[in-house]
């Protein structure tokens, strides 16, 4: 079981954490402190793992970021590489080759990704594009809200040119104040589709 | 999909970001994060904010938090986040409690009601949201309220949520084994799920299963193995393929579970060897996860009963990792090494030096996987050369935790191989002496029981010589500056115990000692305590052989000083001593008998000795003893704590609507305290519980429940102590650990002569003497005879292997300078490569690389099949693509691509390849320049202080 996900970048500053076994948030100050200490100064030939307080830390330095999980001392660390692998390639497809920045500025994005990777601890999905395509159905979801809300402003931008228009010319079987009733009708109308989405 | 890279975050955020990030010293970040934590302070709580606003808010949260500040004030906004309709804002809410909360907070009870009904939701996305918060919040009192629900949504039609309700149960499993102990059947079903990410994650909890209870699964081997085979067999699609393997994250599961299943179980191991062979076969072992496989097969094949044919491919196999330059293949070689060697103890002595290698590289995790290794492979032959080894380590490390392992380690090996007393005695001295405060205090007590108890034959002269060479170095080393108090302890102990029974030291000698140590260490009470029993044992010693006891003054002096100590218990060991040195040489044979350290004591606990007394006593009108569990009318207060804890196990906040309190519950008490003889009423209605305690203690406890919820119903308390509510049987069945068939050869008979390989080797392979010295006092007793006939061939292949050794570090400096010269990178990027990787695509011949190209465009194009990325295979545009990345991309060279391991690792694969894959991932390197002019444009320009954060993470 993984315990727990930490990026560090080279320069000690946590751009991620995320915690599957309970930690206080005391622990987990230490806990960081800790292992920056001990992977940030490790040379680049030595292994990727760290024995750590009977358990390993399991770390691979992508530029200058390092994603580190930390692991029971029976589990497959080779896999766990793998699996770090895995979350920098679905990170990559999902920011169009990703960069630190991207997470700094993006950092809820990638716990949304992670938590359709991981659950629990364990790895959840084995195949990067069923964890694409997850992901990019909630992000789809809101997207569509947003069209659709743009293209309702749209009708009622429209709808209010088109009224006020009505207005001044005069036009209509109505007199100007039903005119007037009618056009917040539409608007109240619109409002509404608003709140609904 | 570049798009979604951009920023939607407030101007605000954005700054607070790039200050934190500017920010030079700990202190000037804790402050822009203090100032931040005030300003959402007054923010959030201000009314009426807009979702979007407090989503942002939400998200700042997470990060100060993120950031190892206290942002509780906001725990319960991201609370009522949850509750929100919109998904999108839900989705943060989720996001953020998961992330803030632990499971034992006290604000999860308030989202239960928002999870349990976003469990029956029609958008499957919420669904999922809410099933990703179970996992990580839900606890052993809330499992009852979401476990129907999350036990519906095993059968729902998107399998994106099934596999979250297996993974959800999985945890509940781990929480409280009896809440999901019935359901088990229903992974057993979802094993046959036809989406096989649901198969994959059922294989998370069936091995937790397995693994406390072997036998009630051995049905499944069958389907496991052809569930492994055909996932072998590429059956599976091909988007679980990572680097060419057939979902390899599923065959490790597999392979882990088989390993389990087949363990000393001959006929379910003989299932399973066909499919492991094939899988050695098969795997790729150029690249990372193949390694991964294939050390997973290793560890199946060291764990089921043995077949000798897997047992040479896992040799073959771990002799490869152990010969790589890789350091993490080395480190699984070890491993490896670790695992076979339990069942197989001579193939360690092929790789003697490679092991060696290890134990001297500097590396640390290396040398601590090389130390776990010999502590497994310890023999009486080489158990002084490995101790002193693991000792001089242990001395030179400041990692207290590993330190106390390696210790106590030590003192296992010392006590269950010593060659000799002398030896153990000089050991164990030197571990207390650097380790001492670390070593738990119970291997001091077994030193002491060891040294007391002699080493377990009947031959009193050497138990005694054991224990004057332990006395003597003791009196040695209590000349030394500042020892541990552990330590001290046994010293002490030692001391007291046999200070003088040889007649080498007189009484005078040892006191003196005691009295320098008690005043040496005056701070430390534990230590004093020991030394004064220590001297009133040598005391009652010298009364007991009728001498004269002459105290020390100084002696004098301790005693009169503890007789005013502060501490009861020093006090307390004065005045005994006092006392002793005042009996007669009788009575202090009686209560300090010599060398009786180890005699049993019996304790009569009826305490029969007092019968008399009590006879006499109530013979002169005294009441009789009536036993706490009879005496009535108060409360029975260690009944009541066992029955709590009993509870704690099984009780559980309710989550269901109350019932309507039942009428016939008052009728029902008497009925109840009917079954006791002996009727107290105690008529406490608010505390049904106790009164039931406290009348009928003989009721046996599940019968009783049973009769006890009937009454209860109705006056349960929801929010008090837990109710009482019937003991589910915790079914902690005992795992029963079968220990594998073959028991370990006796060492010496299977290692085979090191002398003459040695001689063979000299004069080829330039391995220093030393090691070599060490290898042989490590790998074996010379006393046997060459077993194999192919000495010369072996001898060939060590030093074909030592000349590879010198050539493949030469030509990865080579190729890592090429790098360095056409990549112009800073140096420390370089470090991302494994040369062993690279040199070997260098050599690869031009057609190859081109069927390779082809291939893995090919891949692409699959793998970029889904319908949100679909980038054309052109080759030609790719080319275009690569020329353009070049020259856009200042800093993230492509180049270094050549050094990613990953891809790298792909067989046949080469350069060419690896370039258009990087290429053909990205299709626009646009997006990269767009974002740099987007964040330029924000004002936010990292770039300057740190030229990194805008590098392609794989590239």
């Amino acid at each position: 079981m993984i315990h727990f996900v930490l990026l560090i970048s080279r320069q000690g500053k946590v751009r991620l954490t995320k915690w599957y076994s309970p930690y206080s948030q005391k622990e987990r100050t230490k806990v960081i402190r800790e292992l920056s200490g001990l992977i940030l100064t490790r040379g680049p030939k030595l292994c990727n793992f760290v024995e750590w307080r009977g358990l390993r830390v399991v770390y691979k330095r992508y530029a200058s970021l390092y994603f580190c999980m930390c692991i029971d001392e029976d589990d497959n660390e080779l896999e766990i590489l793998e699996i770090i692998h895995h979350y920098v390639e679905v990170l990559d497809r999902y920011f169009g080759s990703v960069c630190e920045l991207d997470l700094i500025y993006n950092f809820h994005k990638a716990y949304f990704i992670l938590d359709e990777l991981l659950i629990a601890g364990e790895l959840q999905e084995p195949s990067k594009r069923t964890v694409a395509r997850l992901v990019a159905a909630q992000d789809s979801l809101v997207e569509t809200a947003k069209e659709q809300t743009s293209s309702i402003t749209n009708i009622i931008a429209q709808a209010a040119n088109f009224t006020i228009k009505m207005l001044h010319k005069g036009y209509g079987p109505w007199g100007s104040n039903a005119l007037h009733l009618e056009s917040l009708l539409l608007v109240d109308v619109c409002t509404r589709l608003v709140d609904q989405h | 999909m570049g798009s979604q890279g951009g920023f939607y975050q407030s101007k605000e955020f954005l700054d607070l970001v790039k200050s934190i990030g500017e920010a030079r010293s700990k202190a000037e970040e804790d402050r822009i994060v203090l100032n931040e934590i005030e300003t959402l302070k007054r923010r959030i709580s201000e009314p009426d904010i807009p979702k979007r606003k407090m989503k942002e808010y939400i998200i700042r949260l997470v990060y100060i938090e993120m950031l190892g500040h206290d942002a509780s004030f906001g725990y319960i906004h991201a609370v009522k986040m949850t509750h929100d309709d919109s998904l999108l804002v839900k989705r943060t809410g989720y996001l953020a409690v998961t992330l803030f909360l632990n499971e034992d907070h006290d604000l999860i009870i308030l989202i239960v009601n928002t999870i349990q009904k976003d469990l029956k939701s029609d958008n499957y996305l919420v669904v999922c949201a809410a099933l990703n918060a179970v996992c990580k919040l839900i606890n052993e009192e809330t499992i009852p309220a979401v476990l129907p629900q999350v036990m519906e949504l095993l059968a729902h039609p998107k399998e994106a949520v099934r596999k979250k309700a297996i993974m959800a149960l999985h945890r509940f499993y781990q929480k409280s084994p009896s809440s999901v102990s019935h359901l088990v059947s229903n992974f057993r079903k979802r094993l046959c799920d036809n989406d096989p990410g649901v198969m994959g994650a059922t294989l998370c909890p069936l091995f937790e299963l397995i693994a406390r209870d072997v036998n009630s699964y051995k049905d499944l081997v069958i389907s496991f193995v052809s569930i492994l085979k055909q996932v072998a067999e590429r059956r599976l699609s091909k988007a679980y393929d990572c680097h060419q393997m057939p979902a390899p994250f599923i065959q490790i599961k597999l392979l882990k579970i088989l390993a389990l299943l087949g363990s000393g179980d001959k006929q379910a191991s003989e299932n399973m060897y066909t499919v492991v062979g094939d899988i050695f076969r098969k795997c790729d072992s150029s690249s990372n996860i193949g390694n991964a496989v294939l050390y997973e097969c290793i560890c199946c094949v060291s764990s089921i009963y043995p077949n000798p044919k897997l047992l040479e491919s896992a040799a073959d196999v771990i002799s490869r990792f152990l010969k790589s330059d890789s350091h993490n293949l080395k480190y699984m070689g070890i491993d490896a090494l670790g695992r076979l060697i339990k069942i197989s103890p001579e193939i360690a002595e092929q790789h003697q030096l490679a092991v060696i290698d290890c134990l001297e590289d500097p590396d640390d995790t290396l040398k601590r996987k090389t130390f776990e290794l010999l502590y497994k492979m310890t023999k009486s032959t080489n158990v002084e050369v490995i101790v002193d080894r693991m000792i001089d380590y242990m001395i030179s490390i400041s990692d207290n935790h590993y330190k106390t392992e390696i210790a106590s380690r030590c003192v296992e090996l010392a006590e269950q191989f010593a060659p000799s007393n002398q030896w153990f005695i000089q050991t164990m001295n030197r571990v207390f002496e650097h380790a001492g405060d670390l070593v738990n205090i119970k291997v001091a007590h077994s030193l002491m029981r060891l040294i007391a108890e002699g080493f377990g034959e009947d031959d009193d002269n050497a138990d005694s010589k054991l224990r004057s060479s332990a006395v003597e170095s003791y009196l040695r080393i209590l000349g030394e500056p500042k020892l541990p108090s552990v330590f001290l302890q046994v010293i002490c102990w030692v001391l007291g115990e046999y200070g003088t029974a040889d007649g080498m030291f007189s009484a005078s000698d040892i006191t003196g000692k005691l009295c320098d140590v008690a005043e040496a260490y005056s701070n430390d009470e534990t230590v004093k305590a020991y030394a004064t029993t220590a001297l009133m044992k040598i005391y009652a010693f010298e009364i007991a052989a009728r001498r004269k006891v002459d105290m020390l003054p100084e002696c004098q002096s301790l005693m009169e000083e503890l007789l005013a100590s502060h501490s009861t218990d020093l006090q307390q060991r004065a005045y005994e001593l006092q006392a002793v040195i005042g009996l007669d040489a009788h009575a202090v044979e009686c209560i300090m008998p010599s060398d009786a350290s180890c005699e049993d004591i019996e304790v009569d606990r009826d305490l029969s000795f007092l019968n008399d007394y009590i006879q006499e006593a109530i013979e002169k009108g005294a009441q009789p003893y009536i036993p706490e569990s009879e005496r009535s009318g108060m409360l029975n207060i260690s009944n009541f704590r066992n029955q709590d804890h009993h509870e704690a196990s099984s009780h559980g906040l309710r989550f269901e609507a109350y019932e309507l309190p039942k009428p016939a519950v008052q009728s029902r008490i008497p009925q109840a305290l009917i079954a006791s003889t002996e009727i107290v009423p105690v008529p406490e209605p608010m505390y049904p519980r106790e009164s039931y305690q406290t009348t009928m203690p003989s009721i046996p406890s599940d019968a009783g429940s049973a009769e006890l919820k009937l009454r209860l119903e109705g006056v349960q308390k929801k929010w008090g102590r837990p109710t009482y509510t019937p003991a589910t049987s915790t079914s902690n069945s005992t795992s029963q650990k079968t220990v594998n068939g073959t028991s370990q050869g006796d060492g010496a008979s299977t290692v085979s002569s090191m002398c003459e390989t040695y001689d063979s080797r000299k004069p080829q392979v330039e391995v220093s003497h030393e090691k070599q010295k060490l290898a042989a006092s490590l790998f074996g007793g010379s006393s046997k005879t060459e077993k194999r006939p192919a000495t010369g061939h072996k001898a060939a292949k060590a030093s074909s292997h030592m000349v590879e050794k010198s050539h493949v570090p030469k030509s990865s400096m080579e190729v890592a300078s090429d790098k360095a010269t056409s990549a112009q990178q800073p140096p420390d990027l370089l470090d991302l490569g494994e040369p062993t990787a690279t040199s070997t695509a260098l050599q690869l011949d031009p057609f190859k690389q081109l069927e390779g190209l082809l291939d893995t465009t090919e891949v692409a194009s699959a793998v970029n099949g889904a319908p949100a990325a679909s980038i054309s295979p052109d080759i030609m545009a790719l080319y275009v693509d690569t020329a353009a990345g070049i020259h856009n991309k200042n800093d993230a060279d492509l180049l270094s691509g050549l050094s990613n391991p990953s891809v790298t690792n792909m067989p046949g694969t080469t350069a060419m390849p690896q370039v258009t894959q990087s290429s053909s991932k990205r299709p626009n390197p646009k997006d990269s320049l767009e974002k740099d002019a987007l964040v330029r444009q924000m004002g936010v320009n990292p770039s300057s202080q740190n030229p990194n954060l805008f590098k392609d993470l794989l590239g």
